[in-house]
């Protein structure tokens, strides 16, 4: 994983709560045996509306998403994380996630960040004419407008994503304990 | 461990931990992973990209599901037909490649065994009580009806377990979802699981791991079960779970790949444990009053969207929120319906009866009570029956429940995901609506555009056999 310190630029306010996994990537593009190239197959039924987010110049490029509560329900379909992440989406900002979403958003370097729902509106207001800036040393989201938002990581995860270390690998690094565990329970 | 009063979910984690950091992360052993073809072969590939191995084989089952085509599975000639959709037939060759140069066990497309990938599990008697199981797809949390901790995972997750058998995991919060008293003439599992997640909302119990208690659970049949625990995620539950009972034990007694003899006894006995103590913690406990669930119905683009079949389309002005007031027009635009119109008038064209939620035999035997005797009304354009697996298929044929369903106008069809998210060719076109016992009405689930109404399958054979949405209990007096 790469490393993530700080993320700054554009921001979609797309809003809307409970955008499902669905939503971010339909299943047909799920039939694939890669993680590569769902990004303009993201938000399609989205794309589809009149004078929807991703149609407007003024976000062009953005890297960061902010959406409504219970962003990433449904599915457990990774293809929703890896879509975004093709499509250059670096954060999404929210009131709550899903857990799956959250978990897999991690696993990738996106990261998920909570915020009171009066804050995500201002974001929302502040992301149409302004870039947003995350910085996780900090844990903090700020605007030029002088806005300044703390938020929370799990400690694990934000390490995790400020060394970018492979978790496959920090477990490995037990393996005495899972071979104790499996000699110990019979497993 | 402490004398501390513990909630089942808890006694099953801590059974599982391997290590327990510092700030409350801990590694959790898996004792059972099921694996499918979509969600697994970018976990293969970083396996090999890696230059790891499948820690343990024995621990994991493959099958495939969410692509395959319900239609005949062999010839005229007795071979196996290829899947004619290029990239589903790619999807499913990368899975039985990666299961080959892995050692994995895989029930083939063409097994009696093959299935819905949480219909199999504990049809197989691969998942047991107490244990541990997951599976790169949300509905995962179905087998928590038998009393096993599972749970959808994504597909990093895949690879780290199929890499290390275990996950990095914070525990979720206990929850209790009560419900007392009795369930009315008509009313089924998946009335009380809609109205429970209509109630909670779709993100309500996010964070949480949900147990089910009381007399409306211990009285519910182990398939009526895996009807209610497979729909926890839809309020955003990480998992839910059924104490195992004497109903459980003897579903799954004498399964194909259940342990046997003294070690059979042996697991039986430890699973009595495998209750909450007295004076357990829940941090949140709600109640539901079995008496007052309807046959319900969805009627929005989220399954918290959810009414009595007596009832009418909600204006969104009703709500209270501002954003479910929003969230409620644009569903009402989307489902093509009007606000103040009745449940009971709004005609469907599809009909939808299968899915991991509701492919098991007694939701065919439930569906097949109402469908006796009638035709399917000559305005629907479709109308499927998808067993959730062969062995489910098989029974239903012996009971004579095929021909039922087929002399009444339905397709009798093989086993797999079907319509429940339009990854194969069973699909809804757009604008048509379809009364569906799957788990999901998002937008385009069932197809782009596609229009889906949840309900259960004595509701989806009510609304065959009038063309609409209509109330079982009244066909059924």
């Amino acid at each position: 994983m790469i490393p993530v310190r700080r993320i700054e630029g554009r921001a979609y306010p797309l809003g809307l709560a409970n955008i499902d996994t669905d939503v971010i990537i339909g299943a047909e593009h799920l039939k694939t045996i890669t993680r590569a190239g769902l990004g303009r197959h993201a938000f399609e039924t989205i794309r589809r509306e009149l004078g929807n987010v991703f149609a407007d110049p003024r976000f062009e490029g953005a890297v960061i998403l902010i959406g409504g509560d219970n962003f990433g329900c449904g599915s457990s379909r990774e293809h929703a994380a890896w879509a975004l992440l093709d499509m250059g989406i670096r954060a999404v900002i929210a009131p709550s996630f899903a857990d799956i979403f959250a978990g897999n958003a991690f696993k990738n370097g996106i990261v998920t960040v909570a915020l009171e729902p009066p804050a995500v509106q201002r974001l929302m207001d502040v992301a149409s004419d302004n870039p947003i800036r995350i910085d996780l040393e900090s844990m903090s989201v700020t605007t030029p407008a002088g806005d300044r938002f703390d938020f929370h990581l799990d400690p694990f995860r934000r390490s995790c994503l400020l060394d970018g270390l492979d978790e496959i690998a920090l477990t490995l690094a037990s393996e005495a304990a899972i071979r104790s565990y499996e000699l110990r329970t019979g497993t | 461990m402490t004398g501390r009063p513990r909630t089942l979910y808890e006694k099953i984690w801590d059974a599982h931990v391997v290590e327990r950091r510092a700030d409350g992360t801990c590694l959790i052993y898996i004792d059972r992973h099921l694996v499918h073809e979509v969600t697994s072969p970018q976990a293969f590939e970083g396996l090999r990209a890696a230059g790891r191995q499948v820690r343990r084989p024995d621990l994991t089952l493959a099958v495939a599901d969410h692509n395959l085509p319900t239609t005949a599975r062999r010839g005229p000639d007795g071979k196996p037909l290829p899947i004619a959709d290029p990239r589903s037939a790619e999807q499913l060759a990368a899975l039985e490649a990666n299961v080959a140069e892995q050692g994995i066990r895989y029930i083939e497309p063409t097994d009696a065994a093959q299935g819905i990938v949480h219909v199999v599990g504990p049809e197989q008697g691969f998942t047991l009580p107490g244990t541990t199981v997951v599976c790169g797809d949300s509905h995962t949390a179905a087998h928590g009806a038998i009393g096993a901790l599972a749970f959808g995972i994504g597909t990093s997750e895949v690879e780290h377990v199929l890499a290390t058998q275990t996950l990095l995991l914070k525990p979720s919060r206990p929850m209790e979802v009560r419900a007392e008293g009795t369930l009315g003439f008509g009313v089924s599992p998946k009335d009380v699981i809609l109205n429970i997640v209509g109630q909670l909302g779709a993100g309500g119990a996010t964070g949480h791991v949900i147990e089910y208690r009381g007399d409306v659970f211990e009285k519910m049949s182990v398939e009526g079960r895996f009807t209610v625990a497979n729909m926890s995620i839809e309020a955003g539950a990480r998992s839910g779970i059924f104490a195992p009972d004497a109903a459980a034990v003897a579903y799954l007694e004498g399964r194909p790949m259940a342990p046997r003899g003294e070690e059979w006894d042996r697991l039986v006995a430890g699973w009595r444990e495998l209750r909450t103590d007295e004076g357990a913690v829940f941090e949140r406990s709600i109640r539901i009053d079995a008496n007052d669930i309807a046959p319900s119905v969805t009627w929005g683009t989220s399954p918290q969207d959810v009414l009595p079949i007596t009832g009418k389309v909600p204006h969104p002005d009703s709500f209270a929120d501002a954003d479910r007031r929003a969230a409620a027009r644009k569903a009402l635009d989307y489902m093509g319906l009007t606000p103040g119109m009745r449940l009971q008038d709004v005609t469907v064209e599809h009909i939808f009866i299968g899915s991991c939620t509701n492919s098991r035999i007694e939701d065919l035997r439930q569906a097949a009570e109402v469908v006796r005797g009638r035709k399917v009304s000559a305005s629907i354009k479709q109308a499927l029956v998808v067993p959730g697996s062969g062995l489910v298929k098989r029974q239903a044929e012996a009971e004579g429940l095929d021909r039922v369903f087929t002399q009444a106008g339905f397709e009798w069809r093989e086993p797999g995901c079907s319509m429940c998210l339009a990854m194969n060719p069973d699909r809804v076109p757009a604008r048509e609506r379809c009364a569906s016992t799957s788990n999901r009405n998002f937008v385009g689930r069932q197809g782009p555009g596609a229009r889906t109404h949840l309900l259960s399958p004595a509701m989806a054979a009510a609304a065959a056999v009038t063309g609409r949405l209509a109330d079982v209990r009244e066909l059924m007096r």
